[in-house]
């Protein structure tokens, strides 16, 4: 068997090869410190990689858990092949005492046998039942390589059952312990052939598939057998939404324009992609017949770095853009400006991809380097510049909500919170009853709070997503100077958005503001006590509780409101099928509230849809741009016997008195 | 040859007050913004520049604060940027205005060692709203005026002609005269483009030049207030009955709406 070991050099030498070529187009990548809280990531590798978290929450994961667990076994058992291929006479059972080896072997055998049975399951997924999330407009879910990887996966397993069964049969192995192979050995002496010649067929069976597996890992999208472990120990730790900033000095380029602009982790991510399709199936655009697929985002960049490698190694300009025309390797202005940043693919993603920052660090291109974005974003850009709100209305008009009612301005040491009203609940007619509403309810609880008022600026949140970081810079550093010098600390937000911003994107500008959604506060008035309502409210009907994308997804906040409608109703709210972390966006998120909707069916009328199959009399939100979606989806479908209603609006009724 | 873009700084009106006591404007804390028909203009003259080689300049007249709107010009891709800014400008009519601007303009050709094409200024101004200062302008340089523009059809650069299409009440005016031209633009003439990053930053280093009237050696008579036969007299709002919310909204629609109506008939403005 001497033979073996120059072909096992071979392939580990091509093995070496392709995985130093895919670690050097990784390093093309921008620099980025992933390295941050090792024991932290550490615990998220073992949660998401070893555990398989997100992998196993899908029907199928199991599946993949098994087979995963299986690899990971029969590592050791194909260490110890390789070893006999080596080195002439070794066995394991030489070198192990009986007490390990028993065990051991028997692990070996049972989980085999589990896992041929899950690439049996595997084969028939994507044969006889596979789900439309599998095929993406480049990958067939039925493709030869995805057939092969299973074809060698079976292959090695019955391989090495035939293999001992032989040596069973021979005396070498003991039965006992291998109860799969034993039934192998009983199959093949009833056979009467010869066993060595069993044997030798088994051997090199087993060590051509291994060796050809070996190779051919590298350049498939197996190669995720490799890249999903270190991708989970570097996965982003803060807010999802949040990007980094920007450094803007002349000279300087911004966003996403070719691939080397992206940072090693967006790479080491286009590795990484399974080709799962779980994001695809995920994502609002993706459903609502866009040309965006999050997953196609992340092939695109695999694709895109390899065919320009030779190019970008060398300096030279790339030749296939990441930025145009419909192709493999390219993704088009309409599929970047798709996006509502919901976050749904991260959440959906088992090996922790972060389809985001490639997205707006596209739109940052587009927006700060070439000034193209589509045309009704002028307005609002122009309108957040010059007048700090996406209308454009008069700043002066953001005190108009309090004409009825008695509003101290916030004033540190004297006032508790800062009510921050947020451009929505200052300007829109609809969002502004909710903020009267809230005003009520914390001058019912006793709250200390105040306003801005007129010096209230936009918290920015569409800029960021939008992609035009750079006015987005100046409003945060303006906003934090003004928290600063009026010595905010503690903030209520009735907008996921600003919530979001206030928390998670301020933090960057060195601001640690202890920032508090009103459904959390609502939640915690009601718990103490301190908000005492004068009656069960049961007008509302059937309330359906829809989770806000910033709220929910991008902050955890899931259980406040629903808390909060439990109490003022006495029963739970009802349920979306698609809730918690997997709920779907209305529409409106990463600056879409402020665009066009036309290709396809509008995303709010796909939740609207959603909503009606339930037969709620009433939707719940908690975020203006939900409000905004579901009422004009509503119109648009005729429902009008079904309201929304914010949490607010929900708490309030339960404040008026007795009937 | 030159497009010369006359751009002013205005107070953002929406966000102007007027003082009731002494019935001047307000002007503390209000934000300036580029008078948004002169971004028209401007753009306009950055499209001339694309398209037909033109030196695009921004030109204003204004305290020295204007430099902002100016940067504004340069970020957009404006080659040069003048400012007159004197004090014996203050307090000028529109006469005074386009005697500065004038001179401003022939002054620009002279150091360019170039002639001057097109004059281009927004139709009006929203904190004055006169539209009497592009028409000044050009009376004062003997240029051909062309105002309300909506469309360039054409421009010959051989035959030294511009073909334009003028928005009128009601009607459009297709008018076509030799250069050197003024005209005055309208919104619909383009859509102002939005500058990137770096021509924002670059902006911010360029430099400004600024004119005063020693480079301008205008009369003293004839600039600012001295210039000026026009005086304002006094500034007021009209009084205006101010809208009041009734009702209670979502919680009572049918009383609302009954309010509503009943409000309606008592003013006469609905019948039955
Ligand atoms: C009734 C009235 C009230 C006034 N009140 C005040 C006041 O309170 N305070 C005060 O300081 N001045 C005041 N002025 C002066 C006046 O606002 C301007 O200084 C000047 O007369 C321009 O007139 P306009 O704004 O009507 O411009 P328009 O004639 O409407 O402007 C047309 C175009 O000319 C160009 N243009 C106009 N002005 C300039 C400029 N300065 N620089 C470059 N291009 C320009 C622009 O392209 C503009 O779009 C007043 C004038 C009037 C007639
Ligand atoms: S963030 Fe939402 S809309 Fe954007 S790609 Fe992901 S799932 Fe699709
Ligand atoms: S990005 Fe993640 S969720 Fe999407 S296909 Fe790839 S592995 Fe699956």
């Amino acid at each position: 068997m001497t033979i073996f070991t120059p072909l096992f050099l071979i392939a580990l030498g091509i093995f070496i090869w392709q995985c130093g070529k895919k670690l050097s187009l990784i390093r093309l990548g921008r620099p980025e410190n992933r390295f941050d809280n090792p024991a932290l990531r550490l615990r998220e590798m073992l949660l998401y990689a070893f555990g398989q978290k997100r992998v196993v929450a899908r029907p199928f994961g199991i599946n993949h858990f098994v087979i995963f667990w299986a690899f990971i076994v029969l590592l050791a058992a194909n260490g110890a092949f390789i070893l006999e291929g080596l080195i002439p006479g070794f066995r394991l059972a030489n070198v192990l005492p009986p007490s390990l080896y028993h065990p051991l072997v028997f692990a070996f055998d049972i989980v085999s046998f589990l896992a041929l049975g899950a690439i049996v399951l595997s084969f028939a997924r994507r044969l006889l039942f596979k789900p439309p999330y599998l095929d993406s407009a480049y990958v067939n879910a039925r493709s030869f390589e995805a057939f092969l990887i299973l074809s060698f996966i079976a292959l090695l397993m019955l391989a090495s059952f035939g293999l001992n069964g032989v040596k069973i049969s021979l005396g070498i192995e003991p039965a006992d312990f291998m109860p799969v192979s034993t039934v192998a050995a009983a199959l093949l002496e009833k056979s009467g052939s010869d066993l060595e010649t069993w044997g030798a067929f088994f051997w090199w069976l087993h060590a051509g598939v291994l060796l050809a597996f070996i190779c051919f890992l590298p350049m498939s999208k197996h190669m995720h057998i490799l890249t999903a472990i270190p991708n989970c120990f570097f996965q982003n730790l803060g807010s999802i939404s949040t990007q980094p900033r920007e450094e803007f000095a002349v000279g300087n380029r911004y966003g996403v324009e070719k691939v080397t602009d992206l940072t090693w982790k967006d790479l080491l991510d286009s590795f990484t992609c399974t080709e799962c399709g779980r994001c695809q199936d995920a994502c609002p655009a993706n459903a609502t017949g866009k040309s965006l697929n999050p997953r196609q985002v992340v092939h695109s960049l695999k694709v895109n770095l390899l065919a320009n490698a030779p190019a970008l190694k060398a300096g030279e300009p790339p030749r296939v853009p990441l930025i145009g025309a419909e192709g493999e390797g390219t993704n088009t202005e309409e599929t970047i400006w798709a996006c509502t940043t919901c976050g749904a693919c991260l959440q959906a993603c088992p090996v922790m991809i972060e389809h985001l920052p490639k997205l707006v660090g596209m739109r940052r291109h587009l927006v700060e380097m070439e000034s193209k974005f589509p045309e009704e974003l002028l307005n609002l850009f122009e309108n957040m510049e010059q007048r700090s709100n996406p209308w454009g209305i008069a700043p002066g008009e953001r005190t108009k909500w309090t004409a009825q009612m008695d509003v101290k301005p916030f004033e540190a040491g004297k006032t508790e919170y800062l009510l921050y009203v947020g451009c929505a609940g200052s300007f829109d007619s609809r969002s502004k009853q909710v903020t009267v509403n809230l005003a009520a309810i914390l001058d019912a609880a006793g709250v200390s709070w105040g306003i801005l008022g007129k010096d209230e600026k936009c918290c920015g949140d569409s800029l960021r997503r939008l992609g035009n970081e750079y006015i987005f810079d100046r409003m945060a550093k303006e906003n934090v100077a003004l928290f600063r010098e009026r010595g905010v600390t503690k903030v209520i937000t009735m907008c996921p958005h600003c919530f979001t911003t206030l928390r998670n994107d301020y933090r960057q500008y060195g601001i640690e503001l202890e920032v508090i959604h009103h459904s959390e506060l609502i939640k915690e008035l009601l718990a103490t006590g301190r908000l005492k309502l004068n009656r069960q409210v049961g007008e509302l009907g059937k309330i359906i509780f829809h989770d806000s994308c910033y709220l929910g997804r991008h902050n955890d906040v899931y259980d406040a409101p629903r808390q909060v409608v439990a109490t003022v109703t006495g029963a739970a709210p009802a349920e979306f099928d698609r809730a918690r972390e997997g709920s779907f966006c209305c529409g409106a998120g990463g600056g879409r509230m402020w665009m066009e909707e036309l290709t396809g069916i509008r995303i709010n009328l796909n939740r609207v849809t959603e909503a009606l199959e339930k037969r709620p009399d009433t939707i719940c939100v908690a975020c203006p741009y939900c409000m905004t979606m579901f009422e004009d989806g509503l119109k648009d479908k005729q429902a009008g016997q079904t309201r929304v209603r914010d949490i607010a609006e929900v708490v309030a009724e339960g404040m008026r008195p007795q009937a | 040859m030159l497009a010369i873009a006359c751009i002013k700084q205005v107070p953002d009106t929406t966000q102007v007050q007027i003082d009731p006591v002494t019935n001047t404007l307000v002007r503390e804390g209000i934000p300036f913004i580029v008078n948004p028909y002169d971004t028209h203009a401007l753009e306009e003259s950055l499209r001339l520049k694309d398209r037909h080689g033109f030196r695009a300049v921004a030109l204003s007249m204004g305290p020295p604060n204007a430099e902002a709107a100016l940067r504004k010009a340069l970020s957009m891709g404006a080659d040069d940027a003048i400012l007159c800014s004197d004090r014996c400008f203050g307090g000028a009519d529109t006469l005074a205005t386009s005697n500065v601007l004038a001179a401003a303009i022939a002054r620009i050709a002279e150091e360019a060692g170039d002639e001057v094409g097109i004059v281009l200024c927004g139709k009006q101004t929203i904190d004055g709203d006169t539209a009497q200062v592009g028409p000044g302008i050009a009376s004062r340089l003997g240029f051909r005026q062309l105002t309300l523009v909506d469309k360039i059809l054409t421009l010959d650069m051989e035959k030294r002609t511009i073909r334009v299409s003028r928005k009128l009440e009601g009607r459009h005016e297709i008018v076509e005269a030799p250069l050197p031209v003024m005209i005055t633009v309208v919104r619909e003439l383009n859509r102002p483009r939005y500058p990137t990053v770096p021509m924002r930053l670059a902006a911010v280093n360029a430099s400004v030049k600024v004119w005063n009237n020693e480079v301008l050696k205008l009369d003293v008579n004839s600039v600012g207030l001295k210039g000026s036969p026009t005086w304002v007299s006094r500034i007021f709002s009209p009084e205006r009955d101010k809208g009041e919310i009734i009702g209670y909204g979502v919680n009572d629609p049918e009383g609302t709406a009954a309010l509503l109506i009943d409000r309606l008939l008592s003013k006469d403005l609905l019948a039955v």
